[in-house]
Order: structure tokens, then C-alpha cells, then sequence
């Protein structure tokens, strides 16, 4: 099975969803993008383009979903967290069951560069209170969230990358939302990663099994409300923690962990991978590599991280 | 039930808006704050929507699935909507006097989750036309026959996700959806047209694809006949247009955006309340 993208997984697992006439779509002139153009043309009816003009459409978006609708609402990520006080009113404070679609998150978007790259999204949706994010790392983890999102009660906010990623999850996998899944086990040290990162940590956590390093490596796949009890328990058990994401450092799944860490009392020391600045054009891989947010640099970060 | 005004129901709406504009006074006295301007402009209309068998709703049963809905988008003007949402019989009208105080169902800007009668939590301005929007396109997709109204203030306009919700509105031709524009003509810090001019407004909706009417919206029986039209209207969302005096029936605040966002204090209250009833 080739890479899949998550937000093209989202988009059929949407039209497998459609049968239920409470779903309906919309977008700010990015049908094609956010892979919601299979729905469109399924169920038009119960699609709604709003044209280049996101604040509407998450407005809009919100009154649908008070009416007893489940609207999943699709943009850029970097352009739905640009219309924030739509978010936090129409959305947060209406408790509003709307589905807030974000697409091409992180660096790992690629050429397009620094504009399109969301990297304060998941930093701006957990200072809402009660919103839900979730960011699957693969096919089968986006089919199995969308899922529960059509039964989540409130307001929740869905992190899709634009680049495809290799399977993590069989067809077997059961999405439990707010609990955090280990995929190894491990007590040298905790690689905590999201999205995409989950991949890329666990080529590390290989390179460093074959050094005789054993890494606990956990898929955060829900990042509000954060499963702090697993956490504290890999620093609990590793002493060491690497929280790793396509993300600004500030405000992101690292902050989350280092929250969850220093609030349990482990005492465990943290490394985030992360931005530290905006991006720029290049390929995933150049930038991945050049930003440290590659397997390979995981392993390195994690090598010097434990002779500190 | 509210039943449909006749010519001689207007002199009774007439006796509810000034009654109702005491209570706006009274409440914004005991509160110490908040926004009496635009409550005291929007009270006529809000009368004729809600007791001038405009605006069809069940107060005993306020998520009644047939009603039509009501959005204050113009979030921060609760004492006029409050007057009128107790005297509708949602809450008992002394709730009024636990406005904007701690665990009170009256917070400074309108509540769904708290208040019954709420439909949408607004009070950052420019973001109801858009909700409404989505609450008539549920409708239509549901085939049902409710009506959204929202109504915006003239200030508020000057939002670019207003002209965004605007815009989408007429393409798609929602005719279950009218916007009501207090055109109080006053904003936080002064003149709307020496801040950031709207007019002409009208024309404005009218390229956008709406149905636009110009009203005086003092005059309660050409709200009721506007407000009828834009919900009998077929093929486009409606605009009312409805030109006011912010601070309306009281002339010291009339047109002065001091009084945008300050209460009265006990003296100018009862001064306030003496011209309201005619003994000034």
C-alpha cells in the first residue's frame, strides 16, 4: 500500500459518512485541496462554497450546526486559524458542533512555503476552551476519527497534512479518542509525537533500537484533551521525554507535554522538536531533514539528549 | 401567541416600546453599566418583530423546532432584548435586575447556553449575518418553513465578514433570511458617516442580489409592514434598512456616542425616565 495523505483519507472517509443527511460540507474555494470535491459531487445539496471568505464559512458553519447539522468546515489550516475570533465565538463559545477541517499543516506541505504552512494551528485551537483537536498520523486513524466526529458532543478542530504517510494502523485498529496509543514500548526514553512525527519517530526509535536504545514512542492523536496520564507516565518511566511535531515549538503538542509533565511531578526532563521559525520552500524530505524533524535527526536529538 | 397587529394594535405597540424603554433605563441604572444607545433605537423594532405577530415563537417552550429565529448580532444592546425577551415571557422580567452581575442568565452580551429565548451567543461584532446564513440554509435544506432574522447595527457593518455573509447570502438565494440594519447612525466613538461611511446601504445590498427596504424605524407601523414583506419575500434574503436615533426617547443621549456604551447614573435615570413617559 503506497502513502496515503490524511486529508485525501478524509475526504473518502466523508463521503462514506454522507449517507447521513446530518452531514454537510463547506469550503472557502478549496474543494479540490481538501479533498471535500467527492462529497460536492455526491450530496451537492449538502455542500456550501462560500467563495474565498473563511470567517463566513465558519460562521455559517456554526448556525448550520446549531440547527442540528454536522458541518465539517474545510480550509487551510493556516487559514481557519487566521479567522480565530470566529472560531472562538461562533464555534467555541456557541458550543457548536461544528467540524473545523484544517489541511496542510507543518512544513511537510513542502514548495508552496512559509504562507501556506500551519504552524501556530494547534497553539491557537487549545487556547479554546472544550475544542477538540485531532491529528491522525495515517489513513486508517483519519477513517476512524472522522468516524467518531460525527458523534463527538461540542466543537472540534481536525489537523490534515497535505504529504502522504506511510501506514501505521491496520484495518483492525480501534481510535480511542483522548488516549494517547503506544506503538513501542520502551524505557530509555519517550519519543511523544503527532501527525505525521509519529512516523518519523518510530524510523528513529529503529535506528536507536539497533544501538541497543530502547524508545517508548506514543501517537498523541488527540491533542486537546491531552491523555496526561500516559504521559506522565513515560516520563515517569523514562526519566527522558521527546515531544515531536510539525509545529511551532510554542504552544503545541510540546507545551501540552511539558504541561502534563511538570504538572505531575515526575521531574523528567523534555526536548521539543519543532519550529522555531517560520518555514520555506523545498521538498518534505530537505525540509524535515533541515529542521530536525526527520527520523534521522530524531535519533540524533535523541542521541545527544541522552548523554546530556 | 402573539397574534397579527391591526391599525388599532399600533397605539398598544406604541404604549409597550415606551414601557420597555423605562425598563431599559431601569435596568442600566441598577447594573451601572452597559449599552442604553442602541437599546433605546433598537426597542420599536424589536417590539414589532416580537408582539406585532411578526416573529412566530413559543415562550414556554423555547426550542419549539417550528419557530422562527431571532439573532442579535449587535450583541452588546441586552438591555432592550432582555425588556423584550422577559415580556415575551421567556424569564421572569425581575431577572432583569441581575443583569451583568455574577451567576446571573443576563450577561452583558446575550448567552445561548444560559438565557432561554437565545438563540446565538454574540458580542464580537460582525459575526451573526453569518450564523443566520447557516440557520436558513438548515431550514431550506430541511424543507422547513421558519424564518432567520438578524439584525446588525449600522457600525457593526463596517465588519468585512458581514459584506463576506452578505455576499453568500444572495447567491444563494436565501429568501428565509433577513437582516434588519439598526441604522442608529452613532457608533462607540462618533458619527458612523464621519467614521467609516455605509451609505449608500441599501444600494449596497441591492447589488449584493438582496431585497432592500427603507424604513423609519420609529414608526411601528412601517416596521410591521417591512417586516412582513421581507418574510413573505420569494427568491432573495431581505434587507430592512432601518433608520434611528441612537439613544431614541431620550434627548440628552439622542446622537451623542457618549451614551454608546455608559449607563445612567440615578439623577440622569429618573430625568430619562420623566421624558420617556412625557412628564419631563
Amino acid at each position: 500500500m503506497g502513502d496515503v495523505a490524511t486529508r485525501k483519507a478524509f475526504g473518502d472517509a466523508l463521503v462514506r459518512i454522507g449517507a447521513d443527511e446530518r452531514v454537510v460540507a463547506l469550503t472557502g474555494d478549496l474543494k479540490n485541496s481538501t479533498h471535500v470535491e467527492d462529497f460536492a459531487a455526491k450530496y451537492p445539496d449538502r455542500f456550501f462554497d462560500v467563495g474565498i471568505a473563511e470567517s463566513n464559512m465558519i460562521g455559517v458553519a456554526a448556525g448550520l450546526a446549531l440547527e442540528g447539522k454536522i458541518p465539517f468546515a474545510c480550509s487551510f489550516s493556516a487559514f481557519i486559524t487566521g479567522r480565530q475570533e470566529s472560531v472562538r465565538l461562533a464555534v467555541g463559545y456557541n458550543r457548536a458542533n461544528v467540524r473545523l477541517i484544517g489541511t496542510h499543516v507543518g512544513i511537510g506541505i513542502g514548495d508552496d512555503g512559509a504562507t501556506q504552512m500551519a504552524l501556530e494551528d494547534i497553539a491557537a485551537m487549545r487556547a479554546i476552551a472544550d475544542m477538540a483537536i485531532i491529528q491522525p498520523c495515517d489513513e486508517v486513524e483519519t477513517h476512524r476519527a472522522v468516524d467518531y466526529l460525527l458523534e463527538h458532543p461540542g466543537p472540534a478542530f481536525l489537523r490534515l497534512m497535505r504529504q502522504g504517510t506511510k501506514a501505521v494502523h491496520g484495518e483492525d485498529y480501534r481510535f480511542e479518542f483522548g488516549k494517547a496509543e503506544q506503538l513501542r514500548d520502551g524505557s530509555d526514553l519517550a519519543l511523544v509525537a503527532t501527525g505525521g512525527l509519529v512516523q518519523e519517530s518510530l524510523v528513529a526509535a529503529d535506528e536507536l533500537a539497533k544501538e541497543g536504545i530502547r524508545a517508548r514512542v506514543l501517537n498523541v492523536h488527540t491533542i486537546a484533551p491531552l491523555d496526561a496520564e500516559t504521559i506522565a507516565r513515560a516520563a515517569r518511566d523514562c526519566g527522558r521525554v521527546i515531544a515531536a511535531e510539525d509545529h511551532n515549538v510554542n504552544g503545541g503538542l510540546g507545551s501540552a507535554v511539558a504541561e502534563a509533565i511538570a504538572e505531575s511531578g515526575t521531574g523528567a526532563t523534555l526536548k521539543r522538536i519543532g519550529l522555531h521559525t517560520f518555514g520555506e520552500s523545498g521538498s518534505q524530505q530537505e525540509l524535515y531533514d533541515k529542521y530536525g524533524l526527520s527520523g534521522a535527526r530524531i535519533a540524533d536529538t535523541a542521541r545527544a539528549f541522552l548523554k546530556s | 401567541m402573539p397574534g397579527i397587529a391591526t391599525a388599532a394594535d399600533v397605539g398598544s405597540l406604541r404604549e409597550l416600546s415606551k414601557e420597555l424603554r423605562v425598563q431599559i433605563i431601569e435596568t442600566l441604572v441598577e447594573a451601572g453599566s452597559g449599552h442604553p444607545g442602541g437599546s433605546l433605537s433598537e426597542i420599536d423594532m424589536l417590539v414589532c418583530l416580537y408582539f406585532g405577530g411578526i416573529l412566530d415563537y413559543r415562550a414556554d417552550q423555547p426550542d419549539w423546532p417550528d419557530r422562527d429565529r431571532f439573532i442579535l448580532s449587535k450583541g452588546h444592546c441586552t438591555p432592550g432584548y432582555y425588556a423584550v425577551l422577559a415580556r415575551a415571557g421567556y424569564f421572569p422580567e425581575k431577572w432583569q435586575h441581575t443583569f451583568r452581575k455574577l451567576g446571573s442568565p443576563l450577561q452583558g452580551h446575550p448567552d445561548r447556553t444560559r438565557l432561554p429565548g437565545v438563540e446565538v451567543s454574540t458580542g464580537s461584532l460582525g459575526q451573526g449575518l453569518s450564523v443566520g446564513l447557516g440557520m436558513a440554509l438548515s431550514a431550506r435544506l430541511d424543507g422547513a418553513a421558519w424564518h432567520t432574522f438578524c439584525m446588525l447595527g449600522d457600525g457593526e457593518s463596517q465588519e468585512g465578514q458581514v459584506w463576506e455573509a452578505i455576499m453568500s447570502a444572495g447567491n444563494f438565494r436565501v429568501d428565509g433570511l433577513t437582516a434588519i440594519i439598526d441604522n442608529n447612525q452613532v457608533q462607540q466613538t462618533g458619527l458612523v458617516k464621519e467614521i467609516q461611511d455605509l451609505d449608500p446601504l441599501a444600494d449596497k445590498f441591492r447589488a449584493f442580489k438582496w431585497n432592500a427596504i427603507e424604513i423609519n424605524g420609529h414608526d411601528h407601523q412601517q416596521c410591521l409592514d417591512a417586516l412582513r414583506q421581507a418574510k413573505e419575500h420569494k427568491g432573495q434574503p431581505t434587507a430592512i434598512i432601518s433608520h434611528t436615533i441612537k439613544g431614541k426617547g431620550v434627548s440628552f443621549m439622542e446622537l451623542d456616542y457618549h451614551w454608546h456604551g455608559t449607563a445612567p447614573n440615578a439623577e440622569q435615570g429618573a430625568r430619562a425616565i420623566a421624558e420617556i413617559e412625557g412628564k419631563a
